[in-house]
């Protein structure tokens, strides 16, 4: 199964991702085995469907949300570039791109690519803001029902308020960017895809 | 009899300290003498019958007469023919040894007493060197008075007194998690890096006496091994003492901590293994030996470890039971803790290792199962034991240095030792960081890899095994201690020192600090959401699959086995935090409104009230006792008045004063309202701790929960056809709500009942203080009703759940099971006790009592104040419902204010309902209340009513 999938996959596409991706050669063969297996469709992209057959998303509370962000506006399918593409913002920052890209464009891994992903998941209607609705509705997914709408409501203002600095009772991006500034996003927004 | 003796006692000393003393023997003594002694003279020449007392005490100080303690001791015990009878007798014998002892520790507290007036200085340098340095000054004291040092730090009394508790300190607060995510990265620096430390000193030290760059000594190689391996023990006392100050990352200080903690047992263990070699002697020694000493390593090291850990699954068990011994509970940890480290010490296994994670591994599930003011107990009379203990090796570090005998000077042998253990160090460190970065998510960094290698602080443990070296095998032990305490004292003195510039030049990543915002909380737990997605949609074991795996494990057996079902069940670990971030606000809340509390506040407050009671005063309705609980509590607490008055309800003054709190409130709570109910993701995140945030276990419920949702949700969006995505959908009410308003029907009465069985006294100033009582009593018991799945918040402190109520009146008649059982119940009784304690001191006096209800407002509205909270508070846009408003709704505990937020907003025909209520409470004799009492009264009521009336 495994060897099959990774024969459907062109050398040069494999070149081309890892340029854009980082991913390395054996990575990206492994998840396109991944992905070859989700594609129950078997037309080489993913759909909705796809994704919401894997078991665990079904009980992870932004599941959907996450889902969404595989797929670009509008669409219904994903093929593997743009599969890779989005798993590409939780690739570990290594030590050797911190400094390397400074002038080339921003890889997909930087700390406010990681940001923006987090982002976009809060903002539904992608005015780059997120509205006191849009974290209403992310927090609610993300809290159990013992609390009430009000106080949910009471804790959405808070949040805002914590990152609203021009007070237009939205976040945006970079006011996202500010509040989070000492969080560890490298860190809590990578996972380690084997080698 | 006893009485007359202590007076007489008293005026012997009295009269002996203020007339001459005539020395009757000055026996030549070089002491200054003290006031101490004087005493011994004197007494002693009050009652000449009791000879022996001069002999000893005259002419020494007491130090001294340790020493000569043993020879003293036979005479002293020899029956004398007494021509009378003594009325008090001087027995200094008597006492001497424990008397030394518990001096020592005075004077070894009272140096750190002395250390800790000026906070400069221990910011410069560190505690530890500090008390070293005094040591020196105490060390030199005795010299002078004895010629000798009398006082050392033996093995013994280190290895088996001061020692373990130190260890099981550093276990029972471990921050495991932290711990046990670098576990990996802990043992290889820890086995792995002192083996090498131990190997290379020992080697390159033998190769430079071949060399010839020391001279001539009597030292053979594997001496010269042994010696490494008690070097290269990195001290874990030491280093917490000075990586406390510096403060710094999380990540690193669990390395350095953890890698100190374990590599004394690896070190002990190595000692005890090159020590049998070195009896052994060279030419006995083959492959054979060898092996089996690398054996014995892993047996000794494991076996240690494993005798701790049933140590501590003993431990946990015999907690689940000692619901009734509760007074006790708390000192099993320390009995069985020792026990524990004795017994790895009977076997010959690592004690240390033994000690260490008996305390690692019980410390969850004693937590959870001992009643909430034992694990108090536990934690302070652990951190005394540790701290008194660790005071007490330092000083003793500096005494022992005062000695002639015990030092040998060879400066090659010394400064090479220095310069390889720093060496060699910061070679393991580096070769191995940058094996273990290759598997790491986050490496190590280089700096952090810096102060890694210059942390290697030695300690007692060093000098301890150094003083263990049989000098019939070791000819230049002596050379070997002085060289030890050298480098002891240059690491922890100079490298101490340096070791604050250096971080702080290095720009080392410090800890986080600890106030984290609402925003990063809701973020973070978003990532571990998305990562876990991620990981799933990769489809891949990922790092947290073993974690998964274990906690599954964990869960189901282990915690069935060793938790109380109880706190198992309402998924304790979530409790600590909770409770305590609670109590801290309660705390913040009272101090606040003592500190800002005054008439006219309570006056305002009053004219609010007054404003209910004259327009709506007299109607009375069957909803009336519910929402009365509520108003009354608008003495206590400003919100449900701060709701009436968002309202345009006319007749209510706007307060911005309360409208602040209001905001600092909501601010507050915030938190903790998150904190308990946002889904925990499937995994917890690694590098992030906190010590009572335990693990994250996922409940069913809450899987279930979830899942659902999401199916539900995507069947809408089935139905409503693909219109792109499909966002804001309607927040829907979910069917728990209705089950938690049936429940919510009869609470009402029995807070009515319960306030008029707690207002007996019929003085309408005592409403107030039952009102504080409530107050104070429902927040503590409101955790309880977690279990019932009843969600609370601290904006909601003065609402009592049904629940609540009942198992507040048990906690206030006597602590039944139902309240004592659960962790936190005695918590309510403490409480509610010291509440009815000043309730009835003040029940007299109406001032008085006004002076203690007056604060009582601020205790809930004041607190933490946050003003930048306040502006937006104070015009909130129409969808943003105040959540204290409907806070009752959630933890369904009052029941009107509930049924009123349904109907929201708030109408004047509506707060109606309220006033009757206030009425009644004014004097509950009255037959509103005797009415609203008469219809169901609970079996468990009449008990608190006693209760009061004994009051």
């Amino acid at each position: 199964m495994g060897s099959r999938a990774s024969s459907l996959l062109r050398e040069e596409d494999i070149e081309e991702i890892k340029k854009e991706t980082g991913f390395s050669h054996s990575q990206i063969t492994r998840l396109y085995s991944r992905f070859h297996s989700l594609d129950k469709g078997e037309n080489g992209a993913l759909s909705r469907e796809d994704f919401q057959r894997i078991p665990e998303l079904a009980i992870n509370p932004l599941g959907d949300r996450i889902i969404n962000a595989f797929f670009p506006e509008g669409e219904d399918q994903v093929n593997f570039r743009g599969f890779m593409r989005t798993l590409a913002h939780f690739r570990p920052v290594e030590d050797n791109e911190k400094n390397k890209h400074l002038d080339a464009s921003e890889p997909l891994n930087s700390r406010s690519n990681k940001l923006l992903f987090a982002f976009r998941l809060y903002d539904l209607d992608r005015d780059d803001k997120i509205s006191r609705d849009e974290l209403l509705q992310v927090l609610r997914m993300m809290v159990g029902v013992n609390i009430s709408d009000e106080q949910l409501g009471s804790i959405a203002d808070r949040t805002i308020q914590e990152a609203d600095t021009n007070g237009d009772m939205c976040i945006s991006f970079s006011e996202f960017i500010k509040v989070l500034e000492k969080v560890d996003v490298e860190q809590k927004m990578s996972i380690r895809f084997l080698h | 009899m006893h009485v007359a003796h202590s007076c007489l006692l008293g005026l012997v000393l009295l009269t002996s300290l203020t007339h001459e003393v005539p020395t009757e023997e000055s026996s030549g003594s070089p002491s200054k003498h003290l006031v101490n002694e004087t005493r011994h003279h004197g007494s002693a020449h009050h009652l000449e019958t009791d000879s022996r007392v001069l002999r000893v005490s005259s002419g020494r100080t007491q130090d001294e007469a340790v020493l000569h303690n043993s020879g003293n001791h036979e005479s002293a015990h020899q029956p004398k023919n007494i021509s009378e009878v003594a009325i008090v007798s001087f027995k200094w014998d008597h006492v001497q040894e424990p008397y030394v002892i518990v001096l020592w520790i005075f004077v070894a507290g009272m140096s750190k007493l002395v250390l800790e007036l000026n906070h400069h200085v221990t910011s410069v340098i560190p505690e530890s060197g500090l008390l070293i340095l005094i040591g020196f000054v105490l060390g030199g004291i005795v010299w002078g008075a004895d010629k000798a040092q009398t006082f050392t730090l033996t093995p013994t009394v280190f290895f088996f007194y001061l020692l373990p508790q130190i260890i099981l300190d550093a276990g029972y607060f471990m921050p495991n998690k932290l711990f046990f995510s670098n576990m990996g990265a802990i043992l290889i620096y820890a086995v792995i890096g002192t083996c090498w430390n131990a190997g290379a000193v020992g080697l390159s030290l033998w190769g430079c006496y071949e060399g010839g760059a020391m001279g001539n000594l009597d030292i053979g190689l594997l001496q010269f091994l042994l010696f490494g391996s008690l070097i290269s023990a990195v001290d874990p006392v030491a280093v917490i003492a000075v990586f406390e100050e510096v403060h710094v990352n999380e990540v690193l200080f669990i390395l350095v901590f953890g890698e100190s903690l374990l590599n004394d047992g690896v070190t002990v263990v190595l000692y005890n293994v090159f020590d049998s070699f070195v009896s052994l002697g060279g030419p006995n020694i083959d492959a054979v030996e060898i092996i089996r000493g690398i054996i014995s390593f892993f047996v000794v090291a494991f076996g240690g470890a494993l005798v701790g850990v049933l140590f501590a699954v003993l431990l946990s068990l015999i907690t689940r039971y000692t619901k009734n011994i509760q007074i006790i509970e708390a000192g099993f940890i320390f009995v069985l803790g020792y026990l524990s480290y004795l017994t790895a010490e009977m076997l010959s296994l690592s004690a240390i290792l033994s000690i260490t994670f008996c305390g690692v591994c019980c410390q969850k599930y004693i937590n959870a199962n001992m009643d909430e003011r034992s694990v108090t107990t536990v934690r302070y009379v652990m951190k005394v034991f540790a701290n008194g203990s660790e005071t007490m090796i330092f000083v003793f570090l500096g005494v022992t240095a005062i000695d002639k005998a015990i030092w040998v000077w060879n400066t090659g042998f010394i400064l090479l030792t220095l310069f390889f253990v720093l060496l060699y160090r910061f070679i393991g460190v580096f070769v191995l960081t940058w094996i273990l970065n290759k598997n790491r998510l986050v490496p190590i960094e280089l700096i952090d890899q810096v102060v890694m290698s210059y942390g290697g602080l030695r300690g007692a443990v060093a000098y301890g095994l150094a003083v263990m070296l049989d000098d019939k095998k070791i000819t230049e032990k002596n050379l070997m201690i002085s060289t030890t305490l050298i480098v002891i004292y240059f690491t922890v003195i100079l490298q101490g020192v340096t070791m604050k510039p250096l971080v702080q030049w290095l720009k080392v990543k410090r800890a986080a600090e600890t106030e984290i915002k609402l925003v990063e909380k809701v973020n973070n737990r978003a990532f571990d959401h998305i990562l876990c997605a991620v990981e799933d949609i990769c489809g891949r074991i990922g790092d947290k699959w073993w974690t998964r795996g274990w906690k599954r494990f964990e869960r189901n057996y282990i915690s069935w086995l060793l938790m109380k079902p109880k706190p198992r069940k309402s998924k304790d670990q979530l409790f600590g935090i909770f409770h305590k971030l609670n109590l801290e606000d309660a705390m913040n809340y009272i101090t606040e409104g003592e500190r800002r509390g005054s008439l006219a506040f309570l006056k305002k407050e009053d004219d609010v009230q007054v404003d209910f009671k004259k327009k709506f005063g007299t109607d009375v309705e069957d909803m009336m006792p519910d929402i009365m609980v509520d108003t009354e509590h608008s003495g206590t607490d400003h919100v449900p008045v701060i709701s009436f008055m968002r309202d345009p309800v006319p007749s209510v003054s706007l307060d911005m004063h309360e409208q602040d709190l209001q905001g600092m409130r909501g601010g507050v709570d915030a938190h903790h309202l998150l904190q308990e109910h946002l889904y925990r993701s499937r995994k917890h995140h690694r590098h992030k701790y906190s010590r009572s945030n335990f693990s994250i276990n996922q409940s069913e419920d809450e899987v279930q929960e979830i899942f659902q949702r999401t199916m539900r949700s995507r069947l809408e969006s089935f139905k409503s056809t693909k219109m792109g995505v499909a966002p804001g959908k309607v927040i829907t009410k979910h069917p728990q709500k209705e089950r938690q308003q049936k429940v919510r029907g009869h609470p009402k009465n029995f807070l009515v009942f319960y306030l008029s069985a707690t207002g007996k006294n019929p003085k309408s100033h005592c409403v107030k203080n039952k009102e504080f009582q409530i107050y104070l009593e429902s927040p503590w018991s409101f955790v309880k009703s977690f279990k019932s799945n009843v969600f609370n918040f601290f904006l909601c402190l003065y609402h009592t759940s049904y629940r609540n109520v009942i198992s507040l009146q048990m906690a206030n008649g006597k602590p039944t099971d139902r309240s004592r059982s659960h962790p936190y119940g005695d918590e309510d009784f403490e409480f509610s006790a010291s509440a009815s304690a000043s309730d009835s001191a003040s029940g007299g006096e109406g001032a008085t009592a006004g002076g203690y209800s007056f604060r009582t407002p601020y205790t809930v509205g004041a607190g933490i104040e946050n003003p930048a909270f306040m502006p937006e508070m104070d015009t909130p846009p129409p969808m943003h419902a105040p959540p204290w408003l409907n806070q009752p709704e959630t933890d369904g505990t009052v029941v009107a204010s509930q049924r009123a937020q349904r109907r929201l907003p708030w109408t004047p025909s509506q707060i109606r309902r309220l006033a009757p209520l206030r009425v009644s409470t004014r004097s509950e004799d009255s037959f509103v209340m005797a009415d609203i009492l008469s219809p169901d009264v609970d079996p468990e009521d009449p008990q608190p009513r006693q209760d009061r009336s004994h009051k």
